[in-house]
């Protein structure tokens, strides 16, 4: 293997992992002979690689120009407030991850959400909670949600 | 040594001619292929744009409503047909009728369609589209409004063959083209190219034969030719679509263009995010291998090619050339200084051709139907037909392959059936991040990659995105150069730290915090980008902001000195009010659409809204019955005082 094999090598690890190691970037390095930080260099210059664990359901929130300009940013909005977390972030729990990506290709169906490589179309605060709700995201949550707004009342 | 080998082995082995070899493959094909003339045959289209609205489900539907009947029939998977507003679409062909168009099918309408068409003859007219062919009864595609446009040079059987089939596409005189082209002189081949003037599709529009030439000439054995499918505009999908439609043109046209070149390798280089697309092209590659039309000794001649699929890691920059040559030999993709142009010294220091998707789509019709053909579509400095993705608020949206020259209104009224909901349109912007938003006074200005740069846009990919009364411009600009100031690459400053002051300027005018002297720090940072970054994703990333500044001035000025969104869209200077006056007691659903809770039920009776917990998410004013229509927005936020005040 050489150089040139470093992409290629990167996303057959993250295929077999979900994420990038440390470890593995550290591996990949010496077996190429090429310097450490070219290849954490590539690992976060191209945005398919990551270097976390995804979760166990990944949530891509489409804002292509079609998904942005037909409500994604309020999409976006709405998992990160149900969900916990920022764009790029897992939830503690493991279950949920988020990342936002540019046009899936569907715009006639803006704003969508890749839900588990599934395309979740017309995707309203409304349906961000039903999308959360049938992956299971524990009704804990949402008590702490109503807790917190009897408390703000 | 072993080019020795096979010239011997040539001269030796009575080889069948090209033609020979061709007629025996496409014979075999289209005899595998009579059953389907014989059988009603169903068309799911499967692309990514129909498995996301249902098509799947539609496909198993057909498969065990048939079994169940007993109905011999084939269902077969085909790609999109650019109707992407109809998905899930269905073409059923049944002998005896013509081809049948179906549009948004559902589950129920599977059965249905089963029932009374396939089971028994009705074909349900009141439930199709379009026919496919002329006929007696119904309505062809060509009598829609977009039909008297349209003219499909490369998308012509996008949507009606199965592309993980190759059969398919020989049947319908797929690779002859190549057979043609290996009977010809290389060089008269590219002289074909060179007279047809094709002009690159990626954006700028480079001749492709200018370019097939440099290459050609280039000293050195070893040459590569490399399609460009990343497609990093956000807003586009057109290279995507045909690479899942008809996997087969594109690799063919790579062909024809490495024996011009004297290439010997070759790469697809395609972003990982299209999966679909990398499945189904590794299939064709793989199909295309064992006929004998892609390897060692294509069709039986001394022409030997490989092809293989590189999966991008995803980053806009890598579109360009030479970060897209750099992030195949395993580096970051930073754009490089020409010359040397890549034709000269590309992939690992070879001589390399890199064309867009859709550029080699054109190559196989121009070599059978000649340079002529191609000329006669189009303008005379853009010859041939262009491919755009139309979205954003139109009634069709879709993908469409018009002539050059087209205007953008026939594009956007015609072919795209307008804005609907009644709303006004104001904007279409082409090109992306590297393209402008043009207004209505601008529609008339044909679409060719010379006339859009005198606009401010350009061509760029192909992406449309048309925008009504609701959208703001000064969003649609930040929000491009929050795109591109994320995508730079980093290694030019003015690029790396000039979109982002840019970027920030435009966030302070949407928060209302903007003031009318950053107007002229934006257009002078606009020309210094422009003039202080290495490659087209700086020079061309002032361009959204260049001209809503021209065209779309009057926003600018009400988000700054009046604290205004005219389009009541940016959420820092719009709140969302019910107005009492419309407001009936007796319904909830606005508290029950609130995902925030917002929504409370005052002492009166009414609902009102708590400002403070409100997201702008949309949904009250959408949930509203229409009978009511109570809740408004209002910009800016001084409005809702004043109602507050009026209303006590
Ligand atoms: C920032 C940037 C992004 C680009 N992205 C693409 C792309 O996604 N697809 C593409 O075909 N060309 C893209 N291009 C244009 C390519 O650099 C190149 O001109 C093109 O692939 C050449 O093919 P063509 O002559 O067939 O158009 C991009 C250029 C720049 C500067
Ligand atoms: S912009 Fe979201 S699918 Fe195209």
């Amino acid at each position: 293997m050489q150089e040139k094999d470093l992409i290629p090598v990167l996303e057959r690890i993250q295929k077999k992992y979900g994420y990038l190691p440390l470890q593995a970037l550290k591996s990949v390095a010496r077996e190429l002979g090429v310097p450490a930080v070219q290849v954490y260099g590539a690992a976060t210059f191209f945005k398919q690689f990551r270097l976390n664990p995804p979760g166990k359901y990944q949530i891509e929130v489409c804002m292509g120009t079609a998904c942005y300009m037909a409500g994604g940013q309020v999409a976006l909005d709405s998992f990160e407030r149900r969900l916990k977390i920022g764009v790029g972030e897992t939830t503690p729990d493991g279950e949920f991850s988020l990342e936002r990506v540019a046009c899936v290709g569907c715009c006639n169906l803006a704003p969508v959400a890749v839900v588990d490589n599934v395309v979740e179309k017309n995707v309203t605060p409304t349906r961000v909670d039903g999308i959360l709700l049938s992956l299971g995201l524990s009704e804990e949550n949402k008590e702490n949600k109503e807790n917190s707004n009897a408390q703000g009342k | 040594m072993r080019r020795e080998n096979r010239e011997r082995e040539a001269g030796v082995m009575a080889v069948p001619s090209a033609e020979k070899f061709y007629a025996m493959l496409r014979s075999a094909a289209v005899a595998g292929l009579r059953i389907l003339d014989e059988v009603p045959v169903i068309r799911i289209g499967t692309a990514t744009c129909g498995i996301a609205a249902g098509a799947l489900l539609v496909r198993d539907t057909f498969r065990d409503e048939l079994n169940k009947r007993g109905i011999e029939a084939r269902v077969m998977e085909v790609g999109c047909m650019g109707h992407c507003y109809a998905e899930p679409m269905v073409i059923i062909t049944k002998p005896g009728f013509p081809s049948l168009c179906y549009n948004n099918v559902d589950e129920e309408l599977a059965i249905h369609l089963v029932d009374d068409f396939l089971a028994r003859g009705d074909p349900c007219y009141e439930f199709a589209m379009a026919a496919l062919e002329p006929n007696d009864f119904f309505p062809t595609f060509q009598d829609f409004p977009r039909g008297i446009y349209e003219e499909k040079m490369i998308l012509g059987d996008c949507g009606l063959i199965d592309p993980q089939e190759i059969d398919h596409f020989l049947a319908r005189d797929g690779y002859l083209a190549l057979c043609k082209a290996l009977q010809t002189e290389s060089n008269q081949v590219l002289q074909e190219i060179k007279k047809a003037n094709l002009r690159g599709r990626g954006g700028a529009g480079f001749p492709a034969g200018e370019k097939w030439d440099m290459a050609r000439k280039a000293p050195g054995e070893i040459k590569f030719v490399i399609c460009n499918g990343d497609e990093g505009d956000p807003g586009a999908f057109m290279d995507r679509n045909i690479l899942e439609s008809n996997p087969h043109l594109v690799i063919e046209g790579m062909i024809i263009c490495a024996y011009c070149v004297g290439a010997s390798r070759g790469f697809l280089y395609i972003r990982s995010e299209y999966r679909q697309a990398v499945c189904r092209m590794e299939r064709a590659l793989e199909q295309a291998r064992e006929k004998g039309l892609l390897g060692e000794r294509i069709l039986g001649s001394n022409f030997s090619f490989n092809l293989e699929i590189f999966t991008a890691a995803g980053a806009f920059v890598c579109g360009e050339g030479t970060a897209l040559v750099k992030s195949m030999e395993g580096k970051m993709g930073i754009p490089e200084h020409r010359p040397p142009e890549l034709a000269e010294s590309g992939y690992l220091g070879k001589p390399t051709v890199l064309n867009n998707v859709k550029t080699f789509c054109y190559v196989p019709p121009i070599i059978l139907r000649g340079a002529r053909w191609f000329r006669d579509v189009g303008t005379p400095e853009s010859p041939g037909t262009a491919v755009f993705a139309l979205a954003g608020k139109i009634s069709a949206p879709g993908l469409v392959e018009v002539p050059m020259g087209t205007t953008l209104r026939q594009l956007i009224d015609d072919v795209g059936g307008g804005v609907p909901h009644g709303k006004r349109f104001k904007a279409v912007q082409i090109g992306g991040p590297s393209g402008g938003c043009l207004p209505e006074q601008a529609l008339d200005i044909p679409i060719d990659f010379d006339s859009l740069l005198g606009a401010g846009a350009m061509m760029g990919s192909g992406g449309i995105i048309v925008l009504d009364e609701d959208d703001c411009m000064v969003r649609i600009a930040r929000f491009f150069l929050n795109f591109t100031q994320e995508e730079s690459c980093g290694k030019c400053t003015f690029c790396r730290l000039g979109t982002r002051h840019m970027f920030r300027i435009l966030d302070d005018i949407i928060r209302g915090k903007g003031e009318m002297g950053q107007l002229e720090t934006l257009r002078r940072l606009a020309e210094d980008i422009k003039i202080g970054s290495l490659c087209n994703l700086g020079k061309t990333a002032p361009n959204p902001v260049l001209t809503t500044l021209r065209y779309f001035f009057d926003e600018y000025r009400a988000h700054i000195s009046e604290k205004r969104c005219p389009a009541l869209s940016c959420p820092e200077l719009t709140v969302y009010f019910i107005e009492p006056k419309r407001c009936s007691k007796l319904c909830n659903v606005c508290i029950g659409s609130c995902p925030v809770e917002a929504i409370f039920t005052r002492d009166d009776g009414l609902k009102a809204i708590d400002q403070e917990k409100c997201v702008k998410c949309d949904n009250c004013l959408k949930a509203c019955p229409p009978d009511y229509s109570a809740v408004i927005k209002l910009s800016p936020l001084s409005l809702l005082d004043e109602r507050l005040g009026k209303n006590k």
